[in-house]
């Protein structure tokens, strides 16, 4: 558990995160609410360093440093015309950061030796027998690793490997799409509904395995389904609707930090990946409405012949 | 337990939160706020690097520091570029950015 005040600057952080949205809504305050919104990031940045025990220093600056470069160079230069593809881009980076954090976080007791015997139950202290050789840790960070592997946080871990993935193949698939690097038409094949249910029941059924077995191995099985279930998602879309789909894929990176914030038992990484997951889900249907269209027919529709052709 | 229940309960509280704040979006701003929203679960870098900063094998902080550069691409890039597209909304509307400014 981190300090008080840390916690209560991560309050203070989720605060300006719903402010942002809120500014973000009217034409006269967007600016200054995007503004708050970047506050209250660097805030929560910033206190997460002092606050926490953070090995490896130098190296998480220098990788700081590089990705901010990045960032705010390619926001700079773009041109207006290809802002939504960088959108897409930056939105697919964030849901791959997340699966990452989940996947490393996951691995944590296994690198230890705990291990989580198959099932659901949680009962009594299964992983205590290995914990006489998993020398080196306090008792505080095995009880840490033990809760990482109930089946509570181990549901979180696999919904945040497999949305980022998701997250971050479909962001992908249309930043090529918007960026003219592939056709920009809707791209269907024979039986394709039929493989994507298929890719998604998989998914499910090795979430539950995983989750099941707390097994590294299985979790990068089930991202890399999410990559697959990602880009089966995403090519049938065409043309107009696929800044919709964008914001569907932004709301789904939004759930997935949130998870990531659940399974870090971190309350703004919960609150400000919920914020982002419940509103993008509004956007998305205000959006799809303003062009007359539903989410549901944007996404099946090119199976049907429906979705525009761009 | 009850530390899964108290996160719970802010994860629920939350959705109505974000449900509510952008209820009332204009149709001019759905891509700004669109871009403001996913600059600001690039916050997941608070994550990232609390992972790397508990890194104890060269394979894991690797893998750590991409989910870092990741996640502040993210989170810088997102805010930037949010900013740029409000800018342009500034400039086609002077009287509205004069009277912003004003106040």
């Amino acid at each position: 558990m981190i300090a008080v005040w840390a916690q209560v600057c991560y309050v203070v952080a989720a605060v300006c995160f719903i402010l942002a949205l809120k500014g973000l809504s009217s034409p006269k305050t967007a600016r200054r609410g995007n503004l708050v919104g970047a506050f209250g990031a660097l805030l929560a940045v910033v206190v997460t360093f002092i606050a926490y025990d953070i090995d490896n220093l130098g190296w998480i600056l220098l990788a700081v440093a590089f990705g901010a470069v990045g960032g705010a160079m390619g926001a700079r230069r773009v041109a207006m015309t290809a802002m939504p593809q960088l959108v897409a881009l930056f939105n697919g980076v964030g849901g791959g950061a997340a699966a990452l954090v989940a996947l490393l976080e996951l691995s944590e007791p296994a690198r230890a030796g705990i291990t989580r015997p198959a099932g659901f139950g949680d009962d009594g202290w299964f992983a205590y027998s290995p914990l006489a050789e998993s020398g080196g840790h306090t008792e505080s960070e095995i009880l840490r690793m033990v809760d990482l592997l109930s089946t509570g946080t181990l549901t979180a871990t696999a919904f945040t490997v497999l949305i980022g993935a998701v997250s971050f193949s479909g962001s992908t698939v249309t930043f090529l799409k918007l960026q003219e690097l592939m056709t920009g038409r809707p791209i269907t094949f024979p039986g394709g509904p039929i493989v994507f249910g298929a890719v998604l029941v998989a998914a499910v059924g090795l979430g539950l395995w995983a989750v099941a077995t707390g097994s590294v191995t299985l979790a990068i099985i089930l991202a890399l389904v999410g990559l697959l279930a990602g880009v089966l998602l995403v090519l049938p879309v065409g043309g107009a609707d696929v800044p919709i789909v964008i914001s569907l894929l932004n709301a789904f990176t939004g759930l997935a930090v949130a998870a990531g914030g659940y399974v870090l038992e971190n309350a703004l990484l919960l609150v400000a990946g919920t914020l982002v997951g419940a509103s993008g889900t509004i956007l998305t249907r205000a959006m799809a409405h303003a062009m007359g269209r539903s989410v549901s027919s944007i996404l099946f529709g090119a199976f049907k012949g429906g979705s525009t052709a761009g | 337990m009850t530390e899964g229940v108290a996160l719970l309960t802010v994860f629920v509280l939350a959705v109505f939160v974000g449900f509510e704040v952008v209820s009332k979006v204009s149709s001019t701003l759905h891509t700004p706020l669109m871009s403001g929203a996913n600059a600001i679960h690039g916050v997941i870098l608070v994550g990232a690097v609390i992972v790397a900063g508990t890194a104890d094998e060269a394979g894991v902080l690797v893998v750590a520091l991409i989910a870092v550069v990741l996640a502040t691409l993210n989170l810088v890039g997102g805010f930037v570029v949010t900013d740029r597209m409000l800018e342009m909304f500034g400039a086609r509307r002077p009287e509205a950015a004069a009277k912003d400014g004003a106040e």
